[in-house]
């Protein structure tokens, strides 16, 4: 650090050879470079080579008409939209199903985790054979499992009703879907400031009880501002949600929202299968944390419950954090077996593409691009989070 | 001058790593640039291979399925046997791939087989766009319905708001759409991956009906339990001209799957079968026998095969009507009619040009 810039400022060239990181620079410069020409040889070439072949032709099939259906479509879809928007909705069922599994497989994994400690012999042992057998079992057969689960269920003439606007079958589930109408903007507007009050009182909560020792009920206020201040003004404009029920037909029903057993075989499948992996990782968590550091809490007078969510679980989530995100990671590309059951997710869609169009290498690129795509947003954010809630060192 | 030893050193070991480096890049560089040129003289490559990679179905009853000898037969599995026959002599030199309607085009385009006989159709953007060549029809086939008999349903077109089970990436999920849509009426796809698949979630009452060529329709029922609680309805919504295919570029291969497949159409209509083919081509006093079956002219050599080719494609598994009598035909538990499969003299389309 000291001798270089001095080393640069009177001799410059022989100041690059002499310093030893400057040079170490140049040289790894050199590689790349030289390294980047070759692979862009190398690739300009395939390219080149693959198109005399007639194997790879560009990215302009994705604005052709794609002419087959889908049957669960988050954004607007028809047999005569392009490509590029079938490869739209296959995304976001991909992340549809990856973000329901991400979710339910964290609750299940943190009360896995946490009950498997539990001092219950039931408890802990029931938790212990769940997690063992979901982890010790092919995701596949488990993917499978669920949906023969769910088309074993009644037929659709013999939908399993509840109260008459919800109904079962081994075609899914049909909801009332809600119709949102004009003033439902004021309830998710509500919502958000009921959000932002809530984290609002969380942090003047937890400054007054840093300077004064007083706590706060800021779950019940929390609870009260995020849920009950968007049902008041849903009250006061007059109940601005209608809904679309389910009808029966000759076939199947029409209208509602249907969830397909493929979603919820997969989504089951997914959650329990890494909530299991979680689980353990809880438990590593929480068994790293000095045993010294809950007796001392219970001998402060905390409780138990207060001892595990004020010093247990922030410490353990330090050690429980990266791991975690790999395992998130593992959901999101294994939401890709989806194809075993006909859940048309990115790959399933973009299979069918590949061979309605015969653009396999553009489609392969995609489907990589697009998963390297979201895990790296994963990362990021889980980075992110992890950096937020590590030690503070002193 | 105490710095510069490193330096070199530095060098040389970037040297080496170069040098260890260049012959894999360089290699890289030269097998894409073959990639391109691979494709002439399959006849070459498949005779010193000594086998056929026949790319064939997982599992469809009739055209691909393994015997109660653990082999594979059927329909389009005895076009593979014809050409191995007439191509290296022995009908049993095969290696079977079994394909998906998804990974059947990449597996041929790549060159993981030599000829696809997957009962798949001929369309234009598939022989035009994707860069392979049809050899002909093997099976005239059309897309219809498979429902329970209890749905009372007459006709396709009271399907609205049914679902309805597909087998992805076929054009059967295209005429669906097609044909949905030109009658504005709705459905549902249930998207399914394999036949046995279907077959499955059709069972379960997943859909209500199921789609695909009627040959395979015919097909999967034989193999219900309750065979009569199903029918298949009288709508038929497209064309499946089915036959094998190859990659193009390479016109003398795509000559000799297409004139085996011929001369086992020509065969039935000579009367050429297998158990009179040794006997025929002793010579008769048809020309046209005798060419193709090389008593007479040189058609064997013209395509760069020996000169009983024929001869060895006919032995291999009968001319075209003993194959679908066998796989197909009313005798068989799948039971199809010949229909537009007869011989033309017979009231059918098929129809082979003259062996000259």
């Amino acid at each position: 650090m000291r001798q270089g810039p001095a080393g640069r400022a009177s001799a410059p060239l022989r100041g690059v050879l002499t310093d030893e990181r400057a040079r170490g620079l140049l040289f790894q410069l050199a590689v790349v470079l030289v390294l980047a020409g070759l692979v862009a040889v190398i690739v300009a070439n395939t390219i080149a080579n693959l198109q005399r072949a007639g194997l790879a032709s560009g990215f302009g099939f994705l604005t052709d008409p794609a002419f087959f259906d889908i049957n669960q479509r988050l954004i607007s879809y028809s047999s005569t939209s392009t490509f590029g928007r079938a490869l739209a909705v296959g995304l976001l069922n991909t992340v549809l199903v990856s973000a329901m599994g991400i979710a339910a497989a964290t609750v299940v994994g943190f009360l896995a985790g946490i009950l498997r400690l539990s001092p219950n012999w039931l408890v802990s042992r029931l938790v212990g054979v769940y997690v063992e057998v979901t982890r010790n079992v092919p995701l596949l057969l488990q993917i499978i499992f669920w949906w023969t689960v769910l088309t074993a269920l009644p037929k659709v003439r013999e939908s399993l009703s509840i109260g008459g606007s919800v109904f079962l079958n081994n075609r899914g589930v049909r909801l009332p879907a809600p119709l949102l109408e004009a003033g439902f903007a004021w309830v998710a507007a509500a919502l958000l400031v009921g959000i932002a009050a809530a984290v609002a009182v969380s942090i003047w909560a937890r400054r007054r009880r840093d300077r004064s020792g007083r706590t706060f009920p800021v779950g019940w206020a929390g609870l009260a501002l995020v849920a009950g201040l968007p049902l008041l003004v849903y009250w006061i404009a007059g109940a601005p949600v209608g809904w679309d029920m389910p009808e029966r037909t000759r076939f199947n029903f029409r209208g509602g929202l249907n969830v397909t057993p493929e979603l919820v075989a997969l989504w089951f499948a997914l959650s329990l299968y890494t909530g299991a992996f979680i689980a353990e990782i809880v438990r590593a968590g929480i068994l790293s944390v000095g045993k010294g550091q809950i007796e001392a809490a219970l001998a402060l007078g905390l409780r138990p419950g207060q001892t595990m969510r004020l010093i247990v679980i922030p410490q353990a989530l330090r050690v429980v954090i990266p791991p975690l995100t790999s395992q998130y990671l593992n959901l999101t590309k294994n939401s890709s077996l989806a194809i075993a059951i006909g859940y048309q997710d990115l790959v399933s869609i973009g299979g069918t593409i590949l061979n309605q169009s015969g653009q396999a290498l553009e489609v392969v690129g995609i489907w990589m691009a697009v998963y390297l795509s979201l895990s790296l947003l994963t990362s990021l954010f889980m980075n992110w989070y992890n950096r937020h809630i590590a030690l503070v060192e002193r | 001058m105490l710095n510069s030893s490193p330096i070199i050193r530095e060098n040389q070991r970037e040297n080496q790593q170069m040098r260890r480096v260049l012959p894999v890049l360089a290699a890289l560089a030269v097998s894409a640039a073959a990639l391109g040129t691979g494709q002439a003289a399959m006849l070459d490559d498949v005779k010193k291979s000594g086998v056929l990679k026949c790319g064939i179905n997982t599992g469809l009853a009739g055209f691909a399925f393994t015997d109660d000898k653990g082999s594979w037969a059927g329909f389009d599995v005895a076009y593979c046997r014809a050409l191995a026959a007439a191509v290296l002599g022995d009908p049993d030199k095969v290696k079977y791939v079994n394909l998906t309607g998804k990974n059947r085009f990449p597996a041929l385009a790549s060159g993981e087989i030599d000829i696809l006989s997957r009962n798949t159709t001929w369309t234009f953007s598939r022989d035009v766009d994707l860069g392979f060549t049809f050899v002909g029809v093997i099976y005239y086939d059309g897309q219809g319905f498979i429902g329970r008999k209890a749905l009372g349903v007459e006709s396709a077109k009271e399907l609205d708001g049914a679902s309805v089970c597909i087998q992805t990436g076929t054009t059967t999920e295209l005429n669906l759409a097609d044909f949905f849509r030109v009658n504005k009426i709705q459905y549902e796809p249930v998207p399914i991956e394999t036949n046995s698949e279907a077959r499955v979630a059709y069972l379960a009452g997943r859909c209500d009906v199921y789609t695909t060529d009627t040959s395979g329709l015919a097909a999967t029922r034989s193999t219900f339990k309750d065979a009569d609680a199903h029918m298949v309805f009288p709508e038929i919504i497209s064309k499946e001209p089915l036959g094998p295919l190859v990659r193009q570029g390479d016109d003398q291969w795509a000559d000799i799957a297409r004139w085996t497949l011929n001369a086992l159409i020509n065969a039935e209509e000579y009367g050429v079968t297998q158990a009179n083919v040794d006997e025929m081509a002793k010579g008769t006093n048809n020309p046209e026998i005798n060419r193709m079956l090389g008593s007479e002219g040189s058609l064997g050599a013209m395509l760069g095969l020996d000169k009983g080719w024929a001869i060895a494609a006919i032995k291999a598994g009968g001319n075209y009507g003993e194959i679908f009598d066998r796989f197909l035909g009313p005798a068989t538990s799948i039971g199809l009619q010949r229909g537009l499969n007869a011989l033309y003299r017979d009231g059918g389309i098929l129809y082979a040009p003259p062996m000259r």
